[in-house]
């Protein structure tokens, strides 16, 4: 009947497991409260306009009829040209991003320069490069070049710059020390530590990072013509500023097409690569 | 006899600390031969690794003197470093193999001190040295796999591109840290007797750092015993009793 006060003897004795210290359940437990709190304080502070929200699915349907049918033959040569252009856009672009990340990601991956200052620098050009949108390099390669396909070019160059300068400084990281140390230990000089050491094992994520940033350049550049930088934006643009709405679907569907195209290129390309 | 000791590796004082006031080194003394199998044996973390690495300075001493053939390699830097670490050969327990590069490119990779960089990025090796690199590939009996690349072979073939990798660099000393501890005990054996057959007909000491002590008995010409950082023993195989291994490992049950 008291079996229940009488204190087990063997208490001290039981070991007990848990996952999580008593500190380590607290905080993340506050992480949670942190997380849910942020989404409340958000969600607050999205102002919806009840008189837009009420007519808003009108207002699709309105704006869906007056684009179809799609004035299809307006598609040639005017959007067939700038669409070409914006490829050409994106892959110079990229091809200009890879020109300029490739030493970054040297200088920023701990294991090929020792040196933390350099490191910290080329981080910090890597982080500068990604805190801007394309559109914003845009609008100042635009006050630099002059309204064009050269200005779209460097801005999707140096937003390109801080992706793939991340991922490549990241692959470089990752590389296994072993084969690196031995070549050094055979007297190669640090060029060829970098050719026979380093490169052999980043290849993969170098192919797999270009031919995605690409992918991503060429929808990135189909906007950057908003601003004025060039390719198919221009002449969407000029197709919303006359309510053209038909045009404006032709221009919708030839993105569409391309950002298709490139997307199974990409994953074919990369299937043979990796 | 002092024309004996400029022949060889010297080693006097030779201190490591990784961290300060906790040397791993303590002090060692040690003469290399120019010629044989030198195995050194010792618990692991006893500092084994830690010797062989001072010699081609992957691990930078803290103090003491090294010499090879009566060339100071402590306190070499840059390019003068790089040409004493061409004479030396490395050979590795996990292989450190390029997986990615083909078997004869790894043999090459011996090479890649001497080659100008434009001739390795093209992959146009000078025709002598691949001449070499099919002789070596034919001493490890690795010919026809040259062409393959070297993450589609076994272990034990791994340590054999390894070993020609180290020979191709033509060097006056080869060390050996732990090259069998990843493989098989059969392999183990032959790729021993690999090592001690090509580096006895090239007329290359070999420093072998081990931790099979029957092993280190049927292949060496001399064992040396570390324990705690210095030399606890030092002589021929026979020499070595079950009372120098107590000194060595500590205990005496596993014996």
């Amino acid at each position: 009947m008291s079996a229940t006060s009488i204190p087990d003897p063997a208490a001290p004795l039981r070991r007990e497991w848990r996952r999580f210290t008593p500190a380590q359940r607290l905080s993340r437990w506050l992480v949670w409260l942190v997380v849910v709190a942020a989404l409340a304080w958000a969600v607050r502070s999205i102002d919806i306009i009840p008189e837009f929200l009420a007519d808003a699915p009108e207002q699709m349907a309105d704006l869906l009829v007056r684009m179809w049918p799609p004035d299809l033959a307006h598609y040639y040569p005017a959007v067939h040209a700038a669409l070409i252009e914006t490829l050409h856009i994106a892959t110079l672009g990229t091809i200009l991003a890879f020109a300029l990340a490739v030493p970054v990601a040297l200088l920023a991956a701990r294991n090929v320069c020792p040196l933390r200052p350099l490191n910290v620098l080329a981080q910090f050009i890597l982080v500068a490069s990604r805190s801007v949108n394309s559109l914003v390099w845009a609008l100042i390669f635009v006050a630099i070049f002059g309204p064009g396909a050269a200005a779209g070019t460097f801005a999707i160059a140096f937003r390109s710059v801080g992706f793939v300068g991340k991922l490549l400084s990241e692959a470089l990281e990752e590389t296994a020390p072993g084969p690196a140390e031995a070549l050094r230990a055979a007297g190669a000089p640090w060029g060829a530590v970098m050719l026979k050491g380093f490169w052999p094992q980043v290849q993969p994520a170098f192919w797999g990072v270009a031919l995605f940033r690409w992918d991503i350049n060429v929808r990135e550049s189909a906007v950057l013509g908003l601003v004025g930088a060039g390719g198919i934006g221009v002449v969407l643009d000029d197709a919303i500023n006359y309510f053209q709405w038909d045009r404006v679907a032709t221009v919708l569907l030839a993105i569409l097409a391309v950002v298709v195209v490139a997307e199974v290129v990409v994953t074919r390309i990369r299937a043979r690569l990796i | 006899m002092s024309a004996a000791a400029q022949r060889g590796l010297e080693i006097r004082g030779l201190v490591k600390e990784y961290q300060p006031g906790k040397p791993v080194l303590r002090g060692l003394d040690l003469d290399v031969a120019a010629e044989g199998i030198t195995a050194v044996i010792g618990p692991s973390g006893t500092g084994k690794s830690t010797l062989i690495r001072c010699i081609n300075r992957l691990v930078e001493p803290t103090a003491g003197e090294i010499r090879l053939h009566g060339q100071a390699l402590t306190g070499l830097r840059g390019r003068a470093l790089r040409l004493a670490r061409r004479r030396i050969g490395m050979v590795f327990q996990e292989y450190n193999l390029v997986e990615r590069l083909s078997v004869m490119e790894n043999v090459l990779c011996g090479r890649l001190g001497y080659t100008p960089l434009w001739r390795a990025w093209l992959r146009r090796y000078p025709p002598a040295d691949i001449e070499r690199a099919f002789d070596l590939l034919d001493a490890v009996g690795l010919s026809e796999h040259a062409p393959r690349r070297a993450d589609a072979l076994s272990g034990g073939q791994r340590q054999r591109v390894g070993i020609a990798r180290a020979l191709m660099q033509g060097p006056d000393l080869l060390l050996a840290d732990e090259p069998t501890s990843s493989l098989d005990p059969k392999t183990a054996v032959e790729v021993l007797e690999l090592l001690v057959r090509l580096t006895g007909a090239a007329r290359v000491p070999v420093i072998l750092n081990i931790h099979n002590v029957e092993l280190a008995r049927r292949f060496a010409q001399r064992i040396i015993g570390m324990a705690g950082g210095v030399i606890v023993f030092d002589g021929p195989p026979e020499a070595l009793e079950p009372g120098h291994l107590r000194l060595i490992y500590g205990g005496e049950d596993w014996l």
